[in-house]
């Protein structure tokens, strides 16, 4: 039990950027427009799970030092409920731009998209 | 009685609410309501002036009427404040006596003018009186400053009065140019002086100066740096070398204009301002040479123009040049006391002189040139008495005011050297020279103008000829506040009367018979000048002038020098600049910009190319510069 809570916190943040970086670089590269998009979910849920490790640690910390009813960590957690929340709400309104796209265009990749330049 | 002192404020007030009348009111307000308001405020100013004057009479300290901060910034304070002492009463009393004599005289010499231009003639007057009225009420440098500047505009303004007129605009501006030149090293005084002192109060600064003040002093090169400085101002102002080519020119104006700055007010700043610093100036002995040989350099450059010069106005120009130069003599000689006599003296006689020919171009249609009248004594009658007594007074005989106070400066100028004695009897000879030549040529022989001219001759009205016998007989009895210690003990009340304001003189006093001696030589040489003027001029013929004559004739061709040496580089300059210099440097400058802009943007626009990626792409990097800066800069 113990040990299994003392988990290094440097696993949590390497295991996020390496989530972070393949979604960006899937927003880079790739044209398909669903893709692309579930990058840009990798990317959020990376930043969520960051929040939470470094959450539970300022929890541990504070638990540690004898702060039995302490709140430490918790706003960290509170982010994450948000960005859950901003996340589906993207994930409605982009879903549905995707899907009109793909109505206007039968295409869903994202460089037959320039005709915003004009 | 006490209560004079305190309505002090009435005295400038009253020429400016005059001014404010006259100004808004000048399309409105008949001519005589105009001529009654402009005359009438100078009276009343004169009235109070006169109760100021014999409430200050033996005042040991000077009285200041602070009204409100005029300047407050930091530690510097300076006060709108009047001091009244007996310098300025008497200075008050000139300006505005003399003033309201000019005024009088104004509304019948200008009766011809539009009601609407008589109104601006009238309020640029009372402007005029109300500036020199501050000048010489300021309690500190800069209320003096504010009249300074105020009267170097309402000279501009009243020379350039006939504004359709080109060459008259020319000589307003000039005056005002000139006069700018000084007043720059005036406000550089003031600056130097706020810097030693903290502040512009007359009483403080002296305080400084006489070492009453513990932890600010002046050193001797401030001291001089100041009053040289303070010197260029008056030079500016009250017309000596290298600046005085404006006054001649500033006959332009409409000539009772030219008898308020030549004897009332303007001119005689200068002297008021170097009066007032007395205490600066005789600590300075550097100063004071560069003072009275500019000065007695001036009245003889200007005495000898004075021979030549055709033009009536001219002449009299020339004479208040040289004359203004005998009272710096004076006041580098250390004797204020003569110069602040002569001031007032000259004041007399100049306004009478400069009235009177305003009469005789008056009666001659609008004719300047001497050189066209001759014989007009017998048709202007009361003109030609004034005039006489103004020659008189001017040239030094005794009893008329010109003799003591020119006398006083003579002596004061011989216990420094005989040699400044030498040129300055010379000069006051020339004075007299000339002063009779103008006389004869005018008033004596035959008439030389047209018939058209001789039919029009006529005696000016009873406005004009009333002021002429007024300062006729100040200028015979003016100059009995003055007599010299040898003829009557105790007879130099006007030195008396200054005593709190200018120390008496502690200069070492010459023997009764020496004094006596110079006297009776200035006198007889005097006369001898009248009389070869007289076998000279009295049957004046026109001739051209030859040789030396035509360079008095021509100034000494002093502004063409001028023209010469300043305006024509200045003009190429400025061509160098407009033609050269704009084109290559600054339109380069200017269109560089805007080609640069164009082409930077031109090369942004590829950064559109409407790729999804490729915004992405450059969000990304963004960030991450972003992120390396905070990263890199932070720590």
């Amino acid at each position: 039990m113990e040990k299994k809570n003392n988990m290094p916190i440097n696993n949590y943040i390497l295991l996020s950027i390496a989530l972070f970086c393949i979604g960006i670089v899937g927003v880079l590269t790739r044209r398909n427009a669903i893709i692309i998009f579930m990058c840009i979910e990798l990317m959020l849920n990376a930043v969520n799970l960051l929040l939470v490790a470094f959450s539970k640690m300022h929890a541990r910390a504070a638990l540690l030092a004898g702060d039995v009813n302490g709140t430490a960590g918790t706003d960290g957690q509170l982010f994450v409920f948000f960005i859950m929340v901003v996340a589906a709400a993207e994930v409605s309104v982009g879903l549905a731009i995707i899907v009109m796209m793909y109505r206007n265009i039968h295409s869903v990749d994202v460089n037959f998209l320039n005709r915003l330049k004009h | 009685m006490q209560n004079a002192l305190q309505i002090v404020y009435l005295i400038p007030l009253l020429p400016l609410i005059g001014f404010l009348i006259n100004g808004l009111g000048r399309k409105y307000l008949p001519k005589p309501v105009i001529g009654v308001v402009g005359s009438g405020v100078i009276l009343a100013s004169f009235i109070l002036s006169v109760w100021v004057f014999m409430q200050v009479k033996g005042m040991p300290v000077p009285y200041i009427a602070s009204y409100f901060n005029f300047i407050s910034v930091g530690d510097l304070k300076i006060p709108f404040a009047f001091q009244v002492d007996q310098l300025s009463s008497l200075f008050l009393l000139i300006i505005t006596g003399v003033g309201f004599l000019i005024h009088v005289y104004s509304t019948s010499y200008m009766h011809e003018e539009k009601a609407e231009h008589f109104g601006r003639y009238f309020s640029y007057l009372n402007l005029f009186i109300f500036f020199m009225l501050l000048l010489v009420m300021g309690a500190n440098y800069v209320i003096m400053f504010i009249g300074w500047e105020g009267v170097g505009l309402c000279s501009y303004l009243l020379i350039g009065y006939w504004f359709k007129k080109t060459e008259y605009n020319k000589a307003a501006n000039k005056a005002f140019i000139m006069n700018r030149i000084g007043d720059l090293a005036f406000l550089i005084a003031i600056f130097w002086i706020i810097s030693r002192v903290g502040n512009v109060n007359f009483s403080d600064v002296f305080a400084v100066a006489n070492g009453e003040v513990e932890f600010r002093k002046f050193s001797a090169t401030d001291i001089t740096v100041i009053t040289l400085l303070l010197f260029i101002g008056a030079t500016g102002k009250s017309a000596q070398i290298p600046l005085y080519t404006w006054l001649p020119d500033a006959m332009a104006g409409p000539t009772p204009v030219s008898a308020l700055i030549h004897a009332a007010t303007m001119v005689t700043a200068g002297i008021y301002m170097i009066a007032r610093s007395n205490v600066l100036y005789s600590m300075s002995h550097i100063t004071m040479d560069i003072v009275a040989y500019t000065g007695l350099a001036t009245a003889l450059l200007a005495a000898t123009i004075a021979l030549k010069q055709n033009d009536i106005k001219k002449v009299l120009a020339y004479s208040t040049v040289s004359q203004l130069g005998f009272m710096f003599l004076a006041l580098g000689t250390g004797a204020y006391v003569a110069a602040v006599f002569h001031v007032m003296t000259h004041a007399f006689f100049k306004a009478l002189l400069f009235l009177g020919s305003g009469s005789v171009i008056h009666a001659m249609s609008g004719e300047q040139d001497i050189r066209n009248m001759g014989g007009l004594s017998k048709k202007l009658k009361i003109t030609f008495w004034t005039f006489v007594i103004g020659c008189i007074a001017i040239a030094g005989i005794p009893p008329f005011s010109g003799f003591f106070s020119k006398d006083a400066i003579l002596l004061s100028a011989f216990v420094k050297s005989p040699l400044l004695y030498g040129v300055a009897l010379f000069t006051a000879l020339l004075t007299a020279f000339y002063m009779f030549r103008l006389l004869f040529i005018t008033f004596t022989g035959t008439f030389r103008g047209t018939h058209e001219q001789a039919h029009h001759l006529h005696e000016s009205p009873a406005g004009m000829t009333l002021p002429l016998i007024i300062l006729a007989i100040l200028s015979i009895i003016g100059g009995f506040v003055g007599v010299p210690e040898v003829f009557m003990h105790g007879g130099d009340r006007l030195g008396q009367f200054l005593a709190p304001v200018i120390k008496p003189n502690e200069m070492h006093h010459v023997s009764h018979s020496t004094e006596y001696l110079l006297m009776g030589l200035s006198t007889a040489l005097v006369l001898v000048m009248i009389a070869a003027a007289w076998f000279k001029f009295r049957n004046y013929q026109r001739k051209e002038e030859t040789g030396f004559g035509k360079v008095l004739e021509n100034k000494w061709y002093v502004d063409e020098l001028y023209d010469k040496i300043i305006v024509q580089p200045l003009h190429q300059l400025g061509g160098f600049f407009k033609s050269v210099f704009e084109v290559s440097v600054i339109d380069t400058l200017v269109n560089g910009v805007g080609k640069a802009v164009n082409y930077g943007s031109r090369q942004l626009r590829l950064l559109q190319s409407g790729q999804v990626g490729s915004y992405v792409l450059l969000m990304v990097l963004s960030m991450i510069v972003i992120f390396a800066v905070q990263f890199f800069i932070r720590k």
